[in-house]
């Protein structure tokens, strides 16, 4: 008997790690599926609108955003701190939203065009007046689908 | 007899993996974004006079923005916050007072505001018109499939929406660039 004891204690193997990276890989494989690059850095500065009736946005690959704000403080030297409206990285007037989609559509197959949504991440403080041309800019391009961004509101009015 | 192979140290390979794995972790963003969905209407390029519209005057609920953020709704000053019911009143009004709608199905939101408008406020009122549609709907989801308008099949949703159809015009924009004054 005692011989045996010694021997089993000597053969006492190591927990074995083999499986680790494959467990690492299913993780990273999810990452790499869900993951969406930011491919804009935002250069206004957004407080965002609250509502209480917000819907999700399906497919994150068919929305593309318009931002309106007043530019962060590094541009403020150079932009003033008037609300400007972004397009992809530069800052943008009205009449450029028509080849900002165009470029859109032109991304996605032809098939998914009617289900293309714009995402209008604005301001609050910014004047109704801007957001007016930008939506008949919209309307004379023809994308007619479009969404307030906003954060849930909590608090009551 | 052949030399046995040795085999290749794969120790490392949980260690690269993990790298990409924490550059992916960082890159990824997970925010979902959330929004009032809004569809345009088509923009009409003729310069033609818009169709005289048939709308009875009670089943239109008209609100006008000025620049200060302030509500005139049917002529009337209102708080933001008693806009909510006040639609309720007017698109569930059946008929019943003069001053509000034939039925919901005739109901129309008349929105107008001003350039000089605060987006908050905009947003505030799109919220409420919306918020007071959604809770008509779950009242009448309650009342005939004893569920919320969430938890209804499709088929019931559509039935429910036809009931109480989102109807919100917003005028055109004006040149001069006044709204509601």
């Amino acid at each position: 008997m005692p011989a045996i004891r010694k021997k089993e204690e000597k053969e006492l193997p190591a927990v074995s790690t083999a499986s680790l990276p494959d467990i690492i890989f299913i993780l990273l494989f999810f990452f790499m599926v869900t993951t969406v690059m930011r491919d804009t850095s935002v250069k206004v500065d957004i407080k965002p609108v609250k509502g209480t009736e917000l819907q999700k946005l399906e497919k994150k690959s068919l929305v593309h955003y318009i931002y309106v704000g007043p530019p962060i403080p590094k541009y403020r030297a150079k932009y003033g701190t008037a609300p400007q409206i972004q397009l992809n990285d530069v800052f943008a007037h009205p009449s450029q939203i028509r080849n900002f989609i165009s470029n859109e559509r032109a991304k996605v197959p032809e098939k998914h065009i009617p289900a293309l949504t714009t995402s209008l991440r604005v301001d609050k403080d910014v004047r109704m007046g801007t957001i007016t041309d930008v939506k008949q800019e919209l309307r004379k391009t023809n994308q007619l689908k479009i969404s307030y961004s906003a954060v849930p509101r909590q608090e009551d009015l | 007899m052949a030399r046995k192979l040795p085999e290749i140290n794969a120790s490392s390979m949980a260690d690269i993996a993990f790298l990409l794995l924490i550059f992916f972790l960082v890159t990824t963003t997970m925010d979902i974004d959330k929004g009032l969905p809004v569809n345009l209407p088509p923009l009409d390029e003729s310069n033609e006079p818009p169709p005289p519209t048939n709308i009875n005057k009670r089943n239109t609920l008209n609100i006008l923005i000025n620049s200060q953020d302030q509500l005139l709704v049917k002529g009337e000053p209102l708080e933001v916050r008693e806009l909510r019911e006040l639609t309720k009143r007017h698109v569930g009004n059946y008929g019943a007072d003069p001053n509000f709608s034939v039925s919901p199905k005739k109901a129309v939101v008349s929105l107008k505001n001003h350039r000089g408008t605060r987006y908050e406020t905009y947003i505030t009122v799109q919220n409420e018109l919306r918020a007071a549609y959604n809770e008509l709907r779950d009242e009448y989801s309650e009342r005939y499939f004893g569920r919320t308008f969430d938890k209804l099949p499709d088929a019931h949703k559509s039935v429910v929406r036809a009931e109480y159809p989102l109807k919100i015009s917003e005028a055109e924009p004006d040149k001069t660039g006044s709204g509601a004054e």
